[in-house]
C-alpha cells in the first residue's frame, strides 16, 4: 500500500487534532469538575409517589448553603413547579419521571438531563448569582410537551443565614 | 501532466465496461425503490416547512387535512425522511451498484422483488398508523410512548427487507467470485457489501427492541416495558444507522463522482481502508446519544466518547482522498494553480454540482457532530435545536442532496429517458445549499440559546425573545429548501413522463488501480477480520452495561398514548 506524502501528513494531523480535543474533554471533567449523570438508582414509577424521597417533592436544606431538590415529572408538569434557593447555594437535584420520558433543562446553566421512568437522575449545580431561571421539558412527551415548564428563583442571599 | 493521461486511459478502459447493462427487471426494481423513497420525501419536506413556519409563529397545521397537530407532523417528517426515504433510495441504489459492479444478474432478482414488496407492505402499515395519528411517537420510538402494533410490525418488515438485501448481495458476490477467481471485488460492489454488512450487525439492537419488546408490548402480550433498556437498544442501532445513510453517498463520492468530473480515484487502498474501518467503528458509540441518561455509568459513556472521536478518522481520510480524486479531474480539464482546478469542474452538470455542494455542507456537519460528541460540551446543546441544525447538514444534505445528485444520472439510465432539465437541476442544488445554510444556521443558533428540539416552539409559553431571529432564519431557510424540493420533483416527474427517450447513457464508475500501481494488500479485500473486530469492540463497549440492564430488567411500566 502506497500512501501519498501529503495524505500521510493529513491523517496524522487529523488524529492529533482529535486527540487534543479529547484531552480537552478529560480536562473539563477532572479540572473543571463538569460531570455527567451516572447510575443513581432505580425506582418503580408506579409506587414512586409513595416512596421516599419522591413521596414528598420539595426543597430541603441540607447544610449551610446546601440544598436538595426532590422533584417528580409527569405529563405535563413538574412538581414542585417553582424552586426558591438563595444565591450561592450548591443544589443537588433528585428527579424522576412517573410516566413517559421527559427532559429537564435550565438554559444558561449546565443543567441538562433526561428523566427516564424507572431511573433516578441526580445532578448538582451551584447557583452563584441571584436571578430567575426558567426550566422546561426538552423531550417529546405528548401533545402538551411544549407547555411543560417550571421556574427556579435564586434569591439574594440576605435572607438566607450564612 | 500525468494526471491527464491517466484520466484518458481510464476513459479508454471505460468504454469496454459500458457494454454491461443490468437486466430490465433489475432496472425497474431499482426505479421502484427510488420512486417509493422520494414520494415519501415529498411529503416529509412539506411537513418540514410547516415545522419551520410554526417555530416562527406561523401555524398552518389547520389547513393541512391529514395532520392533526405539530407532533403528528413531526413524527411523519422524521420517519419519512430519515427512515423511509433513505432506506428505500439506498435499497434501489445498492442493488444497482452491486449488479453493475459484479457485471452479472443478481442472485436472484425474484428474491429482490419479494424484498421490495415485503418492505412496501411494511411501509403501508407504517403510513397508515402515522396518518391516523396512532404512531405519533417520533422516529425514535421511545417507550413508554406507545404506538399501534402495525407501526412496529411495519418497521420490522422494512428492516427484514434490508437483511434480505444482504443475503442477495452475498449470494451474488459468491457467484461472482466463483466466476472470477483471484480478482479484487469491484469497488462499487465492495462499497455496497460494506454498507449492508455494517448495517446488518448494527440493526441487531432495534431487532431485539422491536421484536422482543415493543411489538409484544403494544399487542398487550407483555404488561410493561423497561424504558432505559429499550432506549439503549435503540441507540445501539441509532448511531450506526447514520453510516448506513452516509456510506452510499461515499460510494458515489469515492467511486463515481471522480469519473463524472473526468478524474481518477486518488488512492484505492485508502478508500478501501476507510470503508472497512466503518464496520468496527460505527457500532460501539451509541452512548453518545445517552450522555445525559441516568442509569448508564459515566465511565462507559467516556469509552463511547473516545470511540466516537475514532470513527471520525475514516471520514477525515475520506475528505482527503475524495478531494484529491476530484482535483485530478479538475486538472485533467485544464485547471491550473492551487484552487483554479475547482472552477474547471463541470459545475453545469446537476449531478456534480449537487454532490460537491453536499460535501461542502458536510464539512460543517462533521464539525457540529464533534461538538455533540464532546461529552461535557454536549451539556450545552443536548436536545436543543442545535442537534437538528447538525443533522440537516449530514443526513439532510450530505446524504439527501447527494442522493438527488445521483438521481440526476441514475433515473435517466434506469428509465431510458433524458433528464428533463439539467439547468433546473443545477438551480435545485444551489437552492438546497443556500436554504440549508440559512436553516441550519438558524437552528444551531437557537439551540445554543437554549431552544429545545422536538417542541412546538411557536406556542411554547417560555419562548424567549432572543430566539426570534434564529427561528425566522429557520423558517426562511425552510422555505428556500421547499422551493428546491419542488424543482427536484418537477424534474423527476418530468423525466419519467415527459422526457424524450435517451440514446446510450453512461454509468460513471472509476477504475480499480491497475496491478503494480498502488498495490492493494489482501487484507483490504476481506470482510471477516473486520466483522470479528466489531464483535470484540461491541462486547467491550456494550457488554457489561447490557448485561446489567438485562439483569435488572423490570417489565412493569405500562404504555401511554398522550397524543
Ligand atoms: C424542506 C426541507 C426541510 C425542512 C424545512 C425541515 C425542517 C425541520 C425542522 C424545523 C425540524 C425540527 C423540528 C423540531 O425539532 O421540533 C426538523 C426535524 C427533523 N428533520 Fe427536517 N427539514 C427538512 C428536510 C429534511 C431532510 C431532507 C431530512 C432527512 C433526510 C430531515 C430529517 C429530519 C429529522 C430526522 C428531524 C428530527 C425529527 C425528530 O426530532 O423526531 N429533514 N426538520
Ligand atoms: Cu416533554
Ligand atoms: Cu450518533
Amino acid at each position: 500500500m502506497d500512501i501519498d506524502r501529503y495524505e500521510r501528513l493529513w491523517i496524522m494531523l487529523s488524529a492529533a487534532v482529535l486527540l487534543s480535543l479529547f484531552l480537552a474533554l478529560v480536562y473539563s471533567v477532572y479540572a473543571l469538575d463538569i460531570r455527567l449523570v451516572d447510575d443513581a438508582g432505580q425506582v418503580d414509577p408506579a409506587t414512586a409517589a409513595q416512596t421516599p424521597p419522591f413521596d414528598e417533592p420539595g426543597v430541603y436544606q441540607e447544610g449551610p448553603g446546601r440544598y436538595r431538590v426532590v422533584m417528580v415529572a409527569r405529563a405535563w408538569s413538574f412538581q414542585p413547579a417553582e424552586v426558591r434557593v438563595p444565591a450561592g447555594s450548591d443544589v443537588t437535584f433528585q428527579v424522576t419521571s412517573l410516566d413517559v420520558i421527559h427532559g429537564f433543562r435550565v438554559p444558561y446553566t449546565t443543567i441538562n438531563q433526561m428523566l427516564i421512568p424507572g431511573q433516578v437522575s441526580e445532578f448538582r449545580f451551584r447557583f452563584a448569582e441571584p436571578g430567575e431561571h426558567y426550566l422546561f421539558c426538552h423531550e417529546y412527551c405528548g401533545v402538551g410537551h411544549h407547555t411543560m415548564q417550571g421556574r427556579i428563583v435564586v434569591e439574594t442571599a440576605a435572607t438566607g443565614a450564612r | 501532466m500525468t494526471m491527464g493521461a491517466q484520466a484518458s486511459i481510464a476513459r479508454g478502459d471505460g468504454t469496454a465496461q459500458e457494454l454491461y447493462r443490468p437486466p430490465e427487471t433489475e432496472r425497474r426494481l431499482s426505479l421502484a425503490f427510488i420512486t417509493v423513497g422520494f414520494a415519501h420525501l415529498a411529503v416529509g419536506i412539506l411537513l418540514g416547512l410547516l415545522q419551520g413556519l410554526q417555530h416562527a409563529g406561523i401555524d398552518l397545521y389547520a389547513y393541512v387535512p391529514f395532520v392533526r397537530h405539530y407532533y403528528q407532523g413531526l413524527a411523519m417528517h422524521g420517519v419519512f425522511n430519515v427512515l423511509v426515504f433513505t432506506t428505500f433510495f439506498i435499497g434501489g441504489f445498492l442493488f444497482f451498484v452491486a449488479g453493475y459492479g459484479f457485471r452479472r444478474p443478481l442472485v436472484t432478482s425474484g428474491l429482490a422483488w419479494t424484498t421490495f414488496w415485503l418492505m412496501t407492505a411494511g411501509l403501508l402499515l407504517v403510513d397508515w398508523a402515522l396518518l391516523t395519528n396512532q404512531a405519533s411517537v417520533l422516529y425514535t420510538s421511545y417507550a413508554p410512548l406507545q404506538a399501534h402494533p402495525a407501526y412496529y410490525l411495519g418497521l420490522v418488515l422494512v428492516v427484514v427487507g434490508t437483511w434480505l438485501q444482504l443475503v442477495i448481495l452475498l449470494r451474488t458476490f459468491f457467484a461472482w467470485r466463483r466466476e472470477n477467481p483471484g480478482k479484487r471485488t469491484p469497488l462499487i460492489a465492495f462499497g455496497a457489501l460494506v454498507t449492508l454488512i455494517m448495517w446488518t450487525m448494527a440493526s441487531a439492537g432495534i431487532a431485539v427492541q422491536f421484536v422482543g419488546f415493543l411489538l409484544p408490548w403494544s399487542l398487550g402480550w407483555m404488561q410493561g416495558i423497561d424504558p432505559l433498556l429499550s432506549r439503549t437498544l435503540f441507540w445501539f442501532t441509532g448511531h450506526p444507522i447514520v453510516y448506513f445513510w452516509l456510506l452510499p453517498a461515499y460510494i458515489s463520492w469515492y467511486f463515481m463522482l471522480p469519473r463524472q468530473v473526468g478524474g481518477r480515484l486518488f488512492s484505492e487502498s485508502l478508500a478501501r481502508l476507510a470503508f472497512l474501518l466503518f464496520i468496527p467503528l460505527s457500532l460501539p458509540v451509541g452512548f453518545h446519544h445517552q450522555y445525559l441518561d441516568p442509569g448508564v455509568s459515566e465511565g462507559y459513556k467516556a469509552i463511547h466518547a473516545f470511540l466516537t472521536f475514532a470513527v471520525f478518522m475514516p471520514s477525515a481520510m475520506t475528505a482527503f482522498t475524495v478531494l484529491a480524486s476530484i482535483e485530478t479531474g479538475g486538472r485533467a480539464r485544464g485547471g491550473q494553480g492551487r484552487l483554479g482546478w475547482l472552477l474547471r469542474l463541470p459545475w453545469r452538470d446537476p449531478s456534480v454540482a449537487a454532490q460537491l455542494l453536499a460535501m461542502v455542507l458536510f464539512a460543517f456537519g462533521g464539525i457540529s457532530g464533534l461538538i455533540n460528541a464532546s461529552f461535557t460540551v454536549n451539556l450545552v446543546v443536548h436536545n436543543t435545536l442545535f442537534v437538528p441544525g447538525h443533522f440537516h447538514l449530514t443526513v439532510g444534505t450530505a446524504s439527501a442532496l447527494t442522493f438527488m445528485g445521483i438521481v440526476y444520472w441514475l433515473v435517466p439510465y434506469l428509465s431510458g429517458r433524458r433528464l428533463f432539465s439539467p439547468r433546473m437541476g443545477v438551480w435545485q442544488a444551489w437552492l438546497w445549499f443556500v436554504g440549508m445554510t440559512i436553516m441550519s444556521r438558524g437552528m444551531s443558533w437557537a439551540g445554543v440559546l437554549g431552544a429545545p428540539r422536538r417542541t412546538a416552539l411557536g406556542t411554547a409559553p417560555y419562548f424567549a425573545a432572543e430566539w426570534t431571529v434564529p427561528t425566522w432564519l429557520t423558517a426562511i431557510g425552510g422555505a428556500v429548501l421547499t422551493i428546491s424540493g419542488l424543482l427536484f420533483f418537477i424534474n423527476l416527474i418530468g423525466t419519467l413522463t415527459a422526457s424524450p427517450r435517451a440514446e446510450k447513457l453512461e454509468v460513471p464508475v472509476v477504475e480499480s488501480a491497475p496491478d503494480g500501481q498502488d498495490p492493494v494488500p489482501g487484507w483490504l479485500d476481506r470482510f471477516a477480520p473486520w466483522v470479528t473486530a466489531t464483535a470484540v469492540l461491541v462486547l467491550i463497549s456494550y457488554g457489561p452495561t447490557l448485561y446489567r440492564l438485562f439483569g435488572e430488567m423490570s417489565l412493569t411500566i405500562p404504555g401511554l398514548r398522550p397524543y
